[in-house]
């Protein structure tokens, strides 16, 4: 059994609303922006895992977003870079920031990313790689807390600078653009916005329901056990820092699935996604929502990107206060975010109604409460 | 959607604008149609724009919030004026101007956001915007999937041209290359050294300055060429390496808040600019705001526009544009050439008979524009501006003085041969 | 690269790099020092650090206004009183900011660093708001600009010597106060144990409270004095935050001289590589190095040894 009643529950409902409720009632415009606001949703479920459960703190995780974004990017870039597109460049076939760049031939490392299979292998697997290398060399050293979310901000910083650096490569500041089509499909129509909106929500959908399984299984018990007493746990004999690598790179594999989709949903990839800035605000998502829930990360992603965007279609001047305010008021009162309030005020009241109700019927049975989520 | 303050300032300006009306440049583009008294919409917007009988709607995109809000405050400004002046003059086919203002936030995803909702949402039927090269490259993809129409103000690197842009500013050899003939004849300048923040504008405009001053200057050498992070603070390395290598000319293209720690410590360093020629193309007269006078005095800037620009055109546009935001608000080469874009717009619709993207495009080759603070500017089959280059000499109270200026326009060439 | 250069060039070259160095050392130890004790002797991740230290830089620019208007005068003297007011207005931010929020979040370090990027985006809004969106140039006395000629080819900056001078003062300051007074044995002994900090009768929220006032004061400080080589606007501070953040984490956190010793090893390496190789990578290959060095050592280069 993967998931208690409550949980297949808030999974159903999430599900209707991401699959059925909002195509419904949004043009595909705002679809559209539902479906990029959801990529962050994995990054922020990432998250949940390693810092919620696992608490490692990552200022980092962009990285992992823009890494696996970037692997999809190349992939698009080179196709839309077919030799006829690209003719009036003094190297056909390659994409057009190389030829700005005096880069006469394809660079080793685009390489791969000239075949599909593999390119769907590297969205994950470089997150996982570097991932893996990091938490190694800092888990085995018994890194944690707050040393370990300046060092990955620092990470953050240098693979920013050399992107930005290395124009040549990775398109520079201006990142990897003009993305249009997949295997000859035209990615940027309506039509396949609303597919990819699809795609995007199952992917989701799938990653949510490993992390329940992650949850439930007997690592995601002995990951809340570290979280609480590391000590305890390495002393009954847990090789303490291999669950953390482990749950470090299966947050980043799950944020690099967001990054890819990204890609292929806006068109584009930023290296701003690498920087310090989004990777603050992908914690800040999880913190909203809560960070020991696993669906209160998506609800988190949704209500802070609906606000920013409403905020600054609204008062584009003073949005900035709004979305701080949300951040303080958010860690002052709410520490355990929408899932917090959901979980104290909300269920009781629920609960309060329900067993009104089976008071009326006495053979009605009560929602059968999980622990805290 | 400007604030209250802002609203109060420009109807007052409106007012003003309204009973002076014949100080104003703008006279002289007075409309064939009295206002209410336009062609049916139906007639001028076959595509579904916003166009109402007395409106149309046209997008402001830019950043307001984050770094670069310091750089792009001045094309709002500017964009903002332009259109107050172009309803005062009766609008464009008898319609007003309605703007839509949209926060890029510095952030170029953001940008492409809401470039698409300005087209697909709100249906504008040109956008003004954009500033940086990653945010264009951000938005440009969408302009051209859903037809909309982007006046672009920024001196760029070039390598571009599309139907759905009209560059407002100077693409790179327009800038440059001027420029270095000057510096090369009038200071005999034989040894440079490039200097740029780390991206692509700066790196595009250095090879292209490489190429001209290996290629096409006598003697020309580049003794050295440096990168800088963006936002990076700390020049005194570099200096010193200035000063072993001795150049001619400093060729400095920093931008943003590096432009500040640049030039203070160049000065702090003892580095005189009344001995060592530095030009730059990246420091505008609003960029000296923040960095200082004194400590920026006697460098020169390759540019098209300076606010000393001694013109009928350029002292109006002054005049007003202080009226409008402030006595101490100081115009640069960008703010001017954003002024540009909606009247190049305007122009272009007039000449077309019609709102529709395809038929504004298709336009806007040849519009020539008499009234431009810079001077007279040609709309070029690219949809690049022609335009004069000039060199200004930076004075202490933050302005410039120009002390050359090319004798005809210099023609756009987005893709030079012999630079790439 | 050197070939053309007489040995005296060569030699007065490399006196003024390494005064560069000194320069750079000079900053980056200030720019820490207030972190050191807000995040090395708290706890408390500040991510408005570089908000606070914009804070001093805009009060150092309306100190000058106020001075060229009204007592021109007495400009030449105007920074230091400049440099006292933004001591005091940051410090006194920081006092309501401890008041408000951070006293709340002692048992959760990490939401501290939420809590303050929230702020941080609060305070660059409202800088935006108040001061405009254009960066400010802050106007200094002539005396502070240029350089002095040591030799015909070794010039030294003046605003470099006083930011090393500036520097100088305040870490003996902070280390007399820290280290000698007996205010400084309760905020280490608050920091060592908070509980019985509390039980031997040391007031320990006051001394959070002006602990962390102290802190954003000599960021204010900082703010003011880098007026002088970078620039002031609303999200200026932002630039400062990765660097701060590293060098204290570098040195330990909770040790003085491990700040001193990590600005100093830091800014070396990263003045000596500028001069080799080009900005960009010179910063790439100095980050690496320290994350690459802090996964080998990650307690840092200097450690207390505390009973946990």
């Amino acid at each position: 059994m993967i998931l208690s009643r409550k949980e297949l529950l808030g999974l159903t409902i999430l599900a209707t609303l991401i699959l059925v409720i909002l195509p419904l009632s949004l043009d595909i415009f705002r679809l559209n922006l539902v479906g990029k606001y959801l990529t962050y949703a994995f990054v922020a479920l990432g998250l949940v895992l390693c810092w919620g459960y696992g608490g490692i703190l990552s200022l980092g995780q962009g990285i992992f977003f823009g890494l696996g974004g970037y692997c999809m990017a190349m992939f698009l870039k080179l196709e839309a870079s077919s030799v006829e597109n690209t003719k009036i460049q003094s190297t056909p076939g390659i994409p057009d920031f190389m030829d700005w760049n005096q880069i006469t031939a394809l660079p080793w490392f685009w390489e791969p990313f000239r075949s599909l299979p593999l390119t769907l292998i590297l969205v994950i697997l470089v997150p996982v790689a570097l991932a893996f290398i990091l938490g190694f060399a800092m888990f085995t050293r018994r890194v944690g807390g707050t040393y370990f979310a300046i060092i990955t901000q620092a990470v953050a910083a240098i693979l920013t600078i050399l992107i930005v650096g290395q124009q040549g490569y990775t398109g520079g500041i201006n990142g990897i653009t003009d993305l249009r089509t997949l295997l000859g499909w035209d990615i940027r129509t309506d039509n396949a916005k609303l597919i990819l909106y699809f795609v995007n929500g199952l992917l989701l959908i799938g990653c949510l329901l490993l992390a329940f399984f992650v949850k439930h299984s007997k690592f995601g018990r002995i990951l809340v056990a570290m979280r609480d007493k590391e000590d305890r746990v390495r002393f009954s004999g847990y090789n303490v820092s291999n669950f953390k690598i482990f749950v470090f790179c299966l947050a980043a594999a799950i944020s690099g699935i967001g990054g890819a989709m990204f890609a292929l949903q806006v068109g584009f990839m930023s290296p701003s996604f690498v920087g310090i800035v989004p990777s603050i605000e992908m914690v800040i998502y999880t913190a909203v929502g809560g960070r020991l829930s696993i669906l209160g990360a998506v609800y988190g992603t949704l209500l802070v990107n609906w606000a920013k965007t409403s905020f600054s279609e609204t008062f584009p001047e003073l949005w900035l206060l709004g979305l701080g305010g949300l951040f303080i008021a958010v860690v002052l009162a709410f520490p355990n975010g929408l899932a917090g309030i959901y979980g104290s005020y909300i269920e009781p009241a629920i609960k309060r109604f329900l067993r009104k109700k089976s008071d009326l019927m006495p053979s009605g049975t009560l929602p059968q409460g999980s622990p805290a989520e | 959607m400007a604030d209250e303050t802002e609203r109060g300032l420009e109807s007052s300006l409106r007012r003003k604008l309204l009973m002076g009306m014949a100080a104003i440049p703008a006279i002289a583009l007075m409309p064939k149609f009295a206002l209410g008294a336009g062609p049916a919409t139906a007639e001028v917007n076959t595509t579904g724009l916003a166009v109402t009988d007395d409106e149309v709607t046209v997008g402001i995109l830019h950043s307001i919030t984050g770094t670069m809000a310091i750089s792009e405050t001045g094309s709002v400004q500017a964009e903002k004026l332009a259109i107050e002046q172009i309803n005062a003059a009766g609008g464009v086919l008898g319609r007003k101007i309605k703007f839509i203002q949209e926060d890029g936030a510095s952030d170029w995803p953001t940008f492409a956001e809401k470039a698409k909702k300005l087209l697909v949402n709100d249906k504008c039927a040109s956008v003004m915007g954009c500033w940086t090269s990653a945010s264009r490259k951000a938005v440009l993809p969408v302009f051209e999937q859903y037809n909309g129409m982007l006046y672009y103000p920024t001196f760029y690197e070039g390598l571009e041209q599309s139907k759905n842009v009209i560059y407002t500013g100077q693409e790179a050899t327009q800038q440059i290359i001027a420029g270095l003939d000057w510096v090369n004849k009038e200071k005999s300048a034989k040894t440079f050294y490039l200097l740029g923040s780390d991206y692509i504008w700066p790196r595009t405009s250095n090879k292209i300055a490489r190429k001209h001053i290996e290629n096409h200057l006598e003697g020309g050498e580049v003794v050295g060429e440096e990168y800088f992070p963006l936002g990076h603070t700390q020049f005194n390395s570099v200096i010193n390496k200035i000063k072993l290598k001795k150049p001619d000319v400093i060729y400095a293209i920093i931008v943003g808040g590096s432009n500040v720690a640049f030039y203070k410590q160049l000065k702090a360093a003892g580095i005189d600019m009344s001995k060592q020629t530095l030009l730059t193309i990246s420091v505008t007269e609003d960029e000296i705001d923040g960095i200082g006078g004194d400590n920026i005095a006697g460098a020169y800037a390759c540019m098209k526009y300076f606010q000393s620009l001694d013109n009928e055109n350029n002292k109006e546009f002054v005049t007003e544009f202080k009226k409008m935001w402030g006595e101490k608000t100081v115009i640069g080469d960008v703010t001017q050439a954003a002024y540009l874009g909606p009247f190049l717009w305007k122009l272009a619709v007039e000449k077309a008979g019609s709102f529709d993207v395809d038929k504004v495009a298709a336009a806007s080759p040849g519009i020539e524009f008499t009234k431009a603070p810079e001077g007279y500017v040609k709309i070029h089959e690219n949809h690049h501006l022609w335009s004069k280059t000039r060199v200004g000499l930076a004075q202490a109270d933050g302005q410039y003085k120009v002390v050359f200026e090319t004798a005809d326009l210099v023609e756009p060439d987005p893709f030079p041969e012999g630079y790439q | 690269m050197f070939a053309d250069y007489s040995m005296a060039e060569l030699g007065s070259i490399f006196v003024m790099q390494g005064f560069a160095g000194l320069i750079l050392f000079s900053v980056f130890l200030l720019m820490a020092l207030g972190l050191a004790i807000i995040f090395g002797q708290m706890g408390v991740i500040n991510m408005a650090h570089g908000e606070f230290m914009i804070l001093g830089a805009y009060v150092t620019y309306f100190t000058s206004q106020l001075f060229l208007n009204y007592i021109p005068s007495l400009f030449s003297i105007y920074f230091f009183l400049a440099m006292i007011l933004a001591f005091i207005a940051s410090g006194a931010l920081g006092m309501f900011v401890e008041w408000a929020m951070i006293r709340h979040l002692y048992k959760r370090p990490l939401d501290t660093l939420l809590a303050t990027w929230g702020l941080s985006l609060i305070l660059q809004q409202l800088y935006r708001s108040f001061f405009g969106a254009r960066e400010v140039g802050v106007e200094l006395p002539e005396w502070m600009m240029g350089s002095i000629p040591l030799t015909d080819t070794v010039e030294v900056q003046i605003n470099g010597l006083f930011v090393m001078g500036l520097t100088l003062a305040i870490t003996i300051a902070v280390a007399v106060l820290m280290y000698k007074s007996s205010w400084g044995k309760q905020v280490r002994a608050v920091v060592q144990n908070r509980v019985m900090a509390g039980a031997v009768g040391i007031n320990t929220e006051r001394v959070d409270r002006y602990t962390f006032a102290l802190g954003c004061g000599i960021a204010g400080v900082a703010g003011s004095a880098f007026t002088m080589i970078g620039s002031t606007g609303p999200t200026a501070g932002q630039l400062y935050i990765v660097d701060t953040f590293l060098v204290v984490v570098f040195g330990g956190a909770a040790s003085l001289l491990g700040t001193i010793a990590s600005a100093f090893t830091i800014s070396q390496a990263q003045s000596t590589m500028e001069f080799f190789l080009s900005g960009s990578m010179a910063k790439v290959i100095t980050l690496l190095g320290v994350v690459g060095i802090l996964m080998l050592r990650p307690q840092g280069l200097f450690t207390l040894k505390v009973r946990r």
